[in-house]
């Protein structure tokens, strides 16, 4: 499977490097080996979804309790999501860290992917959502490490996309 | 019994434990008997307070979190019931008020009108403890044994069909959030 270890392992160790101990996760291609990280982290406490929108209610009862955590999902996992994020996370300004892998851009074979991949900036847009594209590596741990701070100094979700540059290497 | 006795029935046990309720009736009849800075009502969100009380118990496990769900609420996040049973948190314990019906917007009939079992369902996604009771001596001392079992228990009361005259109190949403979250960090462990 040519999703890149190498890129997870960064992205996994910029998380710990910005505190997180919570991780929350339904799995898609592309973040198995980030799930596989922080299940196997003995610092990490991983807890596996049925639905996205699960992971807001988790993070943000992570935030009262006094432990950083993110969301890692699809961005189709984003948009069932949304609710949670409007009506918990935004409605209680809960820092909430949210990685999105954004499939259905440009480069994408799976036809199923695609009309998700059209309207995820769009939607992150319209909620104000600030976010950044994860590109190369070396865009990884600068950029979590901000947007852990923006969020927690705005108090809002802020997300970061991981973009098929980074995660995918072709074979 | 109705969903305001059955909470002034544990109160006193509530008001030592964090506690995470849904919106609207729940919310507001909590209030009503004294509001704690150990109680965070989650205004929206529906079918999110069993997730955000997972948060809590799994951040927290020197407390224990007592999350007061309704029917409408659970039936929109079903899933987190297997999630709370794959984690199985100890230290919480998580009751349904199922009065049958969405009662703050005009009383439509829920599923468990029909005869969905709302325990039954818990049970199958793996919940240890699960119960339905219909009577207030059942409801204290079910939720009594829930507390001290130590183990994660939904439990279901079938409440009648009414709430308060209102919903919104004078106490906001975020300065119940921020004196929610200063009073878990302040608290020590009471989960002995």
């Amino acid at each position: 499977m040519p999703v890149s270890v190498a890129h997870s392992r960064l992205i996994h160790d910029a998380l710990k490097a910005c505190g997180v101990r919570l991780v929350s996760a339904l799995p898609e291609t592309w973040l198995v080996h980030l799930i596989r990280f922080a299940e196997e982290d003995p610092d990490m406490i991983l807890v596996r979804l049925a639905k996205e929108e699960e992971g807001v209610g988790i993070s943000a009862g992570a935030h009262l309790a006094g432990v950083r955590s993110a969301m890692l999902m699809q961005n189709h996992g984003f948009l069932a999501a949304i609710n949670g994020i409007v009506s918990c996370a935004q409605l209680y300004r809960i820092p909430l860290l949210m990685l999105i892998s954004h499939r259905g851009e440009l480069g994408e074979k799976d036809p199923w992917q695609t009309e998700g991949g059209i309207v995820t900036e769009p939607l992150l847009s319209a909620l104000r959502i600030p976010f950044a594209r994860l590109e190369s590596p070396d865009q990884v741990a600068p950029r979590i490490a901000k947007a852990q701070t923006l969020a927690h100094s705005a108090s809002r979700p802020v997300a970061l996309l991981l973009t098929r540059d980074l995660m995918w290497e072709e074979a | 019994m109705t969903r305001l006795e059955a909470l002034r029935a544990v109160y006193p046990e509530l008001e030592r434990r964090v506690v995470v309720t849904i919106m609207g009736a729940v919310a507001a009849e909590l209030q009503s008997l004294g509001h704690r800075p150990s109680f965070f009502y989650l205004q929206h969100a529906m079918g999110l307070a069993s997730s955000l009380g997972l948060g809590i118990a799994l951040c927290r496990p020197d407390q224990q979190v007592v999350v007061l769900d309704g029917d409408g609420s659970i039936l929109m996040n079903l899933g987190g019931l297997t999630t709370l049973a794959r984690y199985r948190p100890r230290n919480l314990v998580h009751v349904v008020f199922d009065n049958e019906s969405l009662l703050s917007v005009g009383g439509f009939p829920t599923a468990t009108s029909t005869g969905s079992d709302l325990a039954g369902i818990a049970a199958a996604a793996g919940v240890p403890r699960t119960r339905t009771v219909r009577t207030l001596e059942e409801f204290t001392a079910a939720f009594g044994e829930a507390l001290a079992a130590g183990d994660l228990t939904t439990l279901v009361a079938k409440v009648e069909a009414v709430g308060p005259a209102a919903y919104v109190t004078d106490l906001t949403l975020l300065e119940n959030r921020y004196q929610f979250q200063r009073c878990l960090r302040e608290r020590k462990g009471t989960n002995a």
